[in-house]
């Protein structure tokens, strides 16, 4: 059948599709080249130079750049570890416990933080905080981000225990492993994708904080976003733009390792 | 994401006994930090502001007053209906809504063109439209302003090959604002139509074009129909995140497009906040998109109930 006579084939989508990646990346495309740019002016062009990355990493405003990666890489390393530990153990009990009354109620407490608005969210963590004096800093932030990462560490790991039959576990305990035993040496290697996927995402998702941050940070401390924020509010310069540059890059690993586990995990599950 | 896998058989019963104490950590945490706070801000939203932050233990209708109600100057006015709040809530509806319609217009095509082709190409298809979603938001949104500022690179390219003859004003717009939400949350249009358009069944369109369809027909009475849930849990998708946005209207917009996010974040910085207002705004924008969802679940299980 020729491509005119198909109809599966709609004209001019094709087109709307390649305009779609171009509205994606372009912006995305044209700051990474700008980064480079020698000049200090960021509409002309003055040729390839490295020395806003230097500026980043040497120059009079890399202490407090610095000072904002530590505090974004430490948050979002402690709150994707503490969100993947409570998010596998609720789903274990959410996917392996049987039915019970509160399931659906435990549902929606888990994903409650990707239904609130963020900004909504941010509100009410910041007047509770207050309420219960709970000082606003480094603290703050961790316990704000722990919360908003459980559901996104929740939904890959327990798609992914979904996918995998029962019959494996109950195997194991009719052999007389325990609990422990059937967790750890039977459940947990077909879960680790999962796990793993998991973590890398309420990393990110903590990483790329803004709304929240912002709101129960408190005076002084900053993270990544903050800063950036705050630098952009005078004006976009080339030295935030090689910043951006850099997160970014991190971002895009982080996905792709993530989409990896991700399709290494459905490959498997074919097997089945 | 969770979707899809669960079928009866698959979910079992092995670690019921310790089910309780498994859930605990979760329920711990989110009751604590995240039901907790809600309740907090509901009751914040009756209290009296204290004048530099924070308020003063006292009830008071004055933040939901103040939203909906103009008592004069002096306050000793008969009340009348307070326009300026409400109209910032309809602007934000409307911006939300166009930023839908532009997601829709381009997220369609998109998601169509990638269930029509061949299955190997697709899942690279998909990685591209995701990737940038995980790019920081922030970063995102400043690089939308870089590239659409009156002499950024988008007004220099369209100034070089001569199609305009002065810069296009895009930034401080609404259009700049709708622009950035659409960036902000296109794949949140692209990937439940994708799922809805790949289940689609396309011998249907093959009958109604041996019917004589148009390809219009087929398309707008066939396929559209069939791919309804997608369509519909899309445009929630990006209609609820955009009405409470921050970002976008805040670097794109300008002052003269204030929406509901900028109107919050406004009562909780400086000394010129009003917390009980803030909290008051957040209730309010909390209801509207717990409703939304609500009349989406309710379509939904109609959807559901006439297919079966």
């Amino acid at each position: 059948m020729s491509r005119a006579h198909d109809v599966r084939h709609m004209p001019g989508f094709g087109f709307l599709a390649v305009v779609c990646l171009l509205v994606l990346y372009l912006p995305l495309l044209v700051v990474m080249v700008y980064s480079f740019n020698e000049s200090r002016s960021i509409t002309l062009w003055g040729g390839f130079s490295l020395r806003w990355y230097a500026e980043i990493f040497y120059g009079p405003e890399s202490p407090k750049f610095k000072t904002a990666a530590w505090n974004s890489l430490t948050i979002a390393l402690i709150a994707a570890t503490s969100a993947t530990l409570i998010a596998t153990s609720a789903a274990i009990a959410m996917v392996r416990g049987g039915s019970f009354r509160l399931r659906s109620a435990t549902f929606g407490l888990i994903t409650m933080p990707i239904m609130v608005p963020e900004i909504v969210t941010a509100v009410a963590t910041l007047v509770f905080f207050s309420s219960i004096g709970f000082v606003l800093g480094y603290a703050s932030i961790l316990v704000a981000h722990i919360v908003f990462c459980i559901p996104f560490a929740y939904l890959p790991i327990s798609s992914r225990l979904q996918g995998i039959e029962s019959h494996y576990d109950e195997a194991a305990q009719d052999l007389y492993a325990n609990r422990w035993q059937t967790f750890r040496y039977v459940l947990l290697p077909m879960l680790l994708p999962g796990v793993l996927s998991g973590f890398l995402l309420a990393f990110i998702i903590s990483l790329d904080d803004f709304i929240i941050t912002n709101f129960v940070k408190g005076a002084g401390v900053e993270t990544l976003p903050t800063a950036i924020f705050g630098a952009v509010k005078q004006g976009i310069k080339p030295d935030i733009m090689a910043l951006s540059t850099l997160l970014l890059g991190v971002s895009v690993l982080l996905v792709t390792a993530s989409w990896w586990l991700g399709r290494k995990d459905s490959a498997t599950h074919d097997q089945h | 994401m969770a979707g899809g896998v669960t079928s009866s058989g698959v979910v079992g019963d092995s670690f019921a006994a310790v089910r309780t104490r498994l859930l605990a950590p979760s329920w711990l945490v989110l009751l604590f930090f995240m039901f907790a706070p809600m309740v907090v801000m509901l009751i914040y939203s009756f209290l009296t502001k204290e004048f530099r932050g924070g308020v003063i233990w006292s009830f008071s209708l004055g933040a939901y007053d103040q939203f909906f109600l103009d008592r004069g100057l002096f306050g000793d006015e008969p009340p009348k209906i307070e326009w300026t709040y409400i109209t910032i809530f309809l602007r934000s509806i409307w911006q939300a809504l166009a930023a839908t319609v532009l997601c829709l217009l381009i997220g369609f095509p998109t998601a169509y063109f990638i269930a029509t082709r061949p299955v190997s190409q697709r899942t690279a298809w998909l990685f591209l439209i995701t990737v940038p979603y995980w790019v920081n938001l922030l970063i995102r949104t400043v690089s939308m302003k870089f590239l659409i500022r009156d002499n950024g690179p988008l007004n220099e390219a369209l100034l070089a090959i001569g199609l305009i003859d002065s810069p296009l004003a895009l930034i401080n717009t609404d259009f700049a604002v709708q622009l950035g939400l659409f960036y902000s949350y296109l794949p949140f249009m692209v990937l439940p139509l994708y799922a809805s358009i790949e289940r689609y069944d396309f011998t249907l369109s093959e009958a109604a074009a041996d019917l004589y369809a148009s390809r219009r027909a087929v398309l707008f009475r066939v396929v559209v129909p069939s791919v309804k849930p997608g369509l519909v849990a899309g445009c929630i998708l990006v209609f609820v995140p955009s009405l409470g946005a921050f970002l976008a209207p805040d670097l794109l917009g300008g002052a003269k497009n204030f929406m509901i996010g900028s109107l919050i974040e406004e009562q909780f910085k400086g000394n010129a906040g009003n917390w009980p207002f803030g909290a008051a705004v957040s209730m309010i924008l909390l209801t509207i998109v717990m409703l939304v969802l609500l009349v989406m679940a309710r379509s939904r299980t109609r959807d559901v109930g006439s297919a079966a």
